[in-house]
């Protein structure tokens, strides 16, 4: 029963799983089941789904909040200017529980069930690698906003891209210029004993040492643990940079007996805000801080500068100038990095139209429109700032921003440069088949 | 247990793999795959409800049975180049193996002594995933890619990426274990392990020797997770180490006492149940988790013995 291509392949055998379902009366029961009904094809005019994989629930939850709001933003902003080659856009939410396993049933979900047009929004690494596969395998689409570098080094598939928010190893490459001009040239790195930690372990030596620079050591910190002061005599004495990305509720002891080693000679400090996204600045313990720096993707805190299309933008998703839900200071956004979400959802919009994208037979043509896009002005599409893309890693490449704790906000002292964050392509997903 | 002929008993297991085997040409897209993994992730709490069921030991570790599986079947794709049958047999090799190390040391306890030391065993397995993350991917984990996970047979493949394929691939492994286990649970060997679940200080006295009884279900037990997490690597395409987390030891022990402990096709029913109202549910309210607990809790008032359990106990004495 071997195909042409050699396959063995039993959906193509006499007994065809259509026919079968005509057949068998127990079938067409279950077909009529609430749940089980098959979708009718979607018609020209109907609203285009996108099916977002959302973190609601699990360790995600605090950024799947504010992922939602800021996709129905975008949507509502992109439906009230026409939608997608004039037809409506619908999200379609489920719930991934922050869990790889679950994160791959819903990708299926939406393929098969939901039959949207992309799966879109997934954040965690993990949820993007488990659920990578189910994507290739259900020929879907899958526009992830994750910050991981997993896309880009083609060990995923042709189906999914990162075309809204710059990946980690662009990021710290494009923070180690300023890091070694401006706060010190030996850094001592403290990390999570894990994958996002291993990411700064393994990117920041070489991207220093192209700048003179040099780290002089690296403490890995075991995620189990909730005491940090055993760790910080191993740094040396030398450092006169602390580069710092510890993340989950930790974080605030881990400040906290930071400061309390050093007292007032302390370092200079430089982290990722991945660190404190959605946690108030001006938390107790973290006074520590003030006056050590930080990458943002997108800043948090309303700066002088800010564009019209940022300041659209803010308004379009409900933040204050201090980077807050409108109406509840106390809910912080997660501003560094939800921004890739409204800036995703417009790339899909353009490709789609690129495409002249109809339903999901047309998803292999939305592929191919994507890898072609080159880049993305800055403006209400992009407020974040422009972007290249690369089409043979799925990956967009943008500027970071490098931000000063004063007087309990974050202001933004330098930007840096789309070259900055630019490396050789490790593979090219453009030959895979599709 | 009443007694039932053999033939009734075979009929209602065989009967089952055929209605599964039928609802791959009934289900829409979706449930075929949601079913595939449902099988996959049965076998799994088989192999659990072997040990914990017949034998009476509750382990807290089994997620690092399955992972070891999961991990020896993907690594052994990914690391070396091995092809799906090799791969396959090292997962199950790998969790027979590491359930022959654990077992000559964790049955050195007993009751919740024996909880806490798998549980142990397991978190240790989970943190050495995270230690050698260079080669296991970490908490991140590893994707198997689709031409990896083609099996070459003659002329012809078998492409376990295909829905068909790989619905039919868990469909196998589930019978053939389901059938094992009825197997064994039937033989004098699973009468002796239900003794010591009994008994077994009599069973001990009656000449038996327990703890060799209770090494090779550990043993079988193991191997059997491990299968399940092999064939996870295999047909899903993705290893990661949430997979070993406490999570994953927790879960067969409830989709068991859901399905009823003690019973050989309780797993299943217990495994699609807890899917099925996670699905459900999780499209209606983020507070999913809530209504599955109290499902849970409904359940253990109204069906303590879970819901094949219960059935056995009010109208089918005969049920295995």
């Amino acid at each position: 029963m071997a195909d042409k291509n050699g396959f063995f392949d039993l959906s193509k055998s006499t007994l065809s799983r259509r026919t079968a379902l005509k057949g068998i009366v127990a079938g067409a029961g279950l077909a009529l089941a609430p749940g089980f009904v098959r979708y009718s094809q979607a018609q020209s005019s109907a609203p285009i789904k996108i099916g977002f994989q959302s973190h609601r629930t699990g360790i995600g939850a605090a950024y799947g909040r504010w992922y939602e709001k800021t996709s129905a933003a975008a949507v509502k902003a992109i439906n009230d200017a026409g939608g997608i080659s004039g037809r409506k856009v619908e999200l379609v939410i489920e719930d991934d529980g922050t869990d790889p396993a679950r994160g791959a049933e819903v990708v299926g979900k939406f393929a098969t069930q939901h039959k949207t047009d992309i799966v879109f929004g997934t954040l965690f690494s993990h949820v993007v690698i488990g659920s990578a596969p189910a994507a290739g395998e259900n020929k879907i689409p899958y526009f992830v906003v994750s910050e991981g570098h997993h896309v880009a080094s083609t060990k995923l598939n042709r189906y999914v891209f990162q075309p809204g928010i710059t990946d980690v190893k662009s990021q710290i490459q494009s923070m180690a210029p300023w890091i070694a001009a401006n706060a010190g040239k030996k850094v001592t790195q403290i990390f999570p004993d894990f994958a996002f930690g291993y990411d700064h372990r393994d990117y920041l030596p070489p991207a220093l040492k192209a700048q003179g620079a040099d780290v002089i050591a690296q403490i890995a910190i075991p995620p189990t643990e909730s005491s940090f002061t055993k760790y910080f005599p191993q740094i040396p004495a030398e450092t006169e940079v602390i580069y710092h990305v510890m993340v989950g509720p930790a974080v605030l002891t881990f400040v906290k007996e930071l400061g309390e080693f050093y007292g007032s000679q302390r370092p200079q400090l430089f982290g990722f805000i991945d660190s404190l996204e959605a946690v108030d600045i001006n938390s107790p313990g973290l006074e520590f801080l003030d006056g050590s720096h930080f990458w943002e993707g997108s800043p948090r805190y309303a700066q002088p500068d800010d564009s019209a299309a940022q300041k659209a933008y803010r308004a379009a998703v409900g933040i204050d100038d201090n980077g807050a839900a409108v109406g509840d200071p106390k809910d912080v956004s997660t501003a560094a990095h939800m921004f890739g979400c409204w800036e995703t959802l417009y790339v899909v919009k353009k490709a789609m139209e690129d495409a002249g994208y109809k339903g999901p037979e047309d998803r292999a043509k939305l592929v191919e429109a994507t890898e072609a896009l080159k880049e993305f002005a800055e403006g209400p599409e992009h407020p974040q700032g422009p972007k290249t893309f690369n089409g043979k890693i799925h990956q967009c490449f943008g500027i970071q921003n490098i931000s000063k704790v004063e007087g309990g906000k974050l202001k933004v002292v330098h930007k840096t440069k789309i070259e900055d964050g630019l490396y050789e392509p490790e593979g090219d997903y453009t030959t895979q088949a599709l | 247990m009443k007694d039932a002929s053999p033939a009734k008993i075979y009929a209602l297991h065989i009967g089952v793999i055929a209605l599964l085997f039928a609802l791959n040409f009934v289900l829409p897209d979706y449930h075929q795959g949601l079913f595939a993994r449902i099988m996959a992730l049965a076998v799994f709490a088989m192999g659990y409800n072997l040990l914990f069921g017949y034998v009476g030991l509750l382990s807290l570790g089994h997620a690092m049975f399955f992972s070891a599986g999961l991990y020896g079947a993907g690594l052994a794709v990914y690391q070396l180049g091995w092809g799906v049958p090799e791969a396959f047999v090292a997962g199950v090799a790998c969790g027979a193996l590491l359930a022959l190390v654990i077992g000559l040391l964790a049955l050195r306890t007993s009751g919740v002594a024996f909880m806490i030391v798998t549980m142990m065993f397991a978190q240790v397995f989970y943190l050495l995933i995270l230690y050698f993350a260079a080669w296991t991917g970490g908490d991140q984990g590893l994707v198997i890619q689709q031409p990896s996970r083609i099996i070459a047979i003659g002329g012809a493949s078998l492409d376990l990426t295909n829905p068909t394929v790989r619905y039919m691939s868990a469909l196998a492994l589930f019978s053939v274990v389901l059938l094992i286990t009825l197997v064994l649970v039937r033989s004098r060997f699973g009468r002796v392990l239900v003794a010591i679940r009994e008994n077994e200080e009599r069973t001990k006295m009656l000449g038996y020797d327990t703890v060799a009884n209770k090494l090779v279900a550990v043993v079988a037990s193991g191997a059997i997770c491990a299968a399940s997490g092999a064939a996870y690597a295999l047909l899903f395409g993705y290893i990661g180490s949430s997979f070993a987390s406490v999570q994953y030891s927790i879960l067969p022990l409830l989709w068991v006492l859901l399905g009823g402990a003690a019973t050989i096709l309780g797993p299943l029913i217990g495994t699609l149940f807890m899917y099925y109202v996670t699905d459900i549910t999780s499209g209606f309210t983020s507070a999913y988790l809530l209504i599955v607990g109290v499902a849970l809790i409904l359940l253990v008032l109204f069906f303590p013995k879970g819901v094949l359990g219960s059935v056995r106990q009010r109208w089918l004495g005969w049920l295995p």
